[in-house]
């Protein structure tokens, strides 16, 4: 399953739960999320921690849109709006948490 | 109160840019208080430190990008730009890392700061 989410992890918690209750699969970071992967945030050993169950994405023009293409955390794995349309194609489901 | 009718203004933005409206409207809702001649202070705390991020590209999602804007204060006498240290800190932030000249204050100071004020708006 393709997990969406699209807000920041310092503000509210829909990573954080969806970490909690997700079967490990594939999460796909967008918007305010992409902030989650950037290094130094004070959310990166959570999601370092959870690298180990998922696979996990961002898109790359928010992080650009951000001023923070060059601050992903390595092992996060870059897409576009291409990369974002196969995820979802090649998951059988998904969810975008809100 | 302040004297000749001129009150202090406090911004607190909190929120990133791009994700919500929030950061945008607030530029805008600032530059109209500038026009009044008033004492205004742009705070910028929690996710709020993101908007002043340098680098922002916003080509790729097909949005104007208005973190130029925060540099163009200074032409409407906004020269009173504050940012909470712990908040930068937690996104791995510096103050190398914003667009414009800033104040870092910690969140004791910045408490203080929001209690002198007359009207305090929240974005």
């Amino acid at each position: 399953m393709l997990h969406i989410i699209n807000k920041s992890p310092l503000s509210n918690s829909s990573l954080e739960s969806c970490l909690r209750v997700a079967v490990p699969g594939d999460i796909l970071l967008t918007e305010d999320a992409v902030y989650a992967a950037t290094s130094g945030n004070a959310f990166e050993g959570k999601l370092r921690e959870a690298m180990g169950r998922f696979k996990v994405y961002v898109l790359q023009p928010d992080l650009d849109a951000r001023g923070l293409g060059d601050r992903l955390i390595e092992g996060v794995t870059s897409v576009d709006h291409g990369g974002f349309v196969d995820l979802t194609i090649s998951n059988n489901s998904c969810q975008s948490w809100l | 109160m302040s004297e000749g009718g001129v009150k202090k203004f406090m911004f607190v933005n909190r929120k990133a840019p791009y994700g919500t409206i929030y950061a945008l409207e607030s530029l805008e809702v600032v530059l109209i208080t500038a026009a009044f001649d008033q004492d205004v202070s742009l705070v910028f705390m929690d996710d709020g430190v993101y908007q002043l991020k340098k680098g922002q590209q916003t080509k790729g999602i097909e949005t104007k990008n208005f973190s130029p804007t925060y540099r163009a204060l200074e032409g409407y006498d906004i020269e009173k730009l504050y940012v909470e240290k712990e908040s930068l800190e937690a996104r791995g932030l510096t103050e190398a890392d914003l667009l414009v000249d800033v104040t870092v204050l910690g969140r004791a100071e910045m408490g203080a700061l929001m209690n002198e004020q007359d009207v305090v708006l929240s974005f």
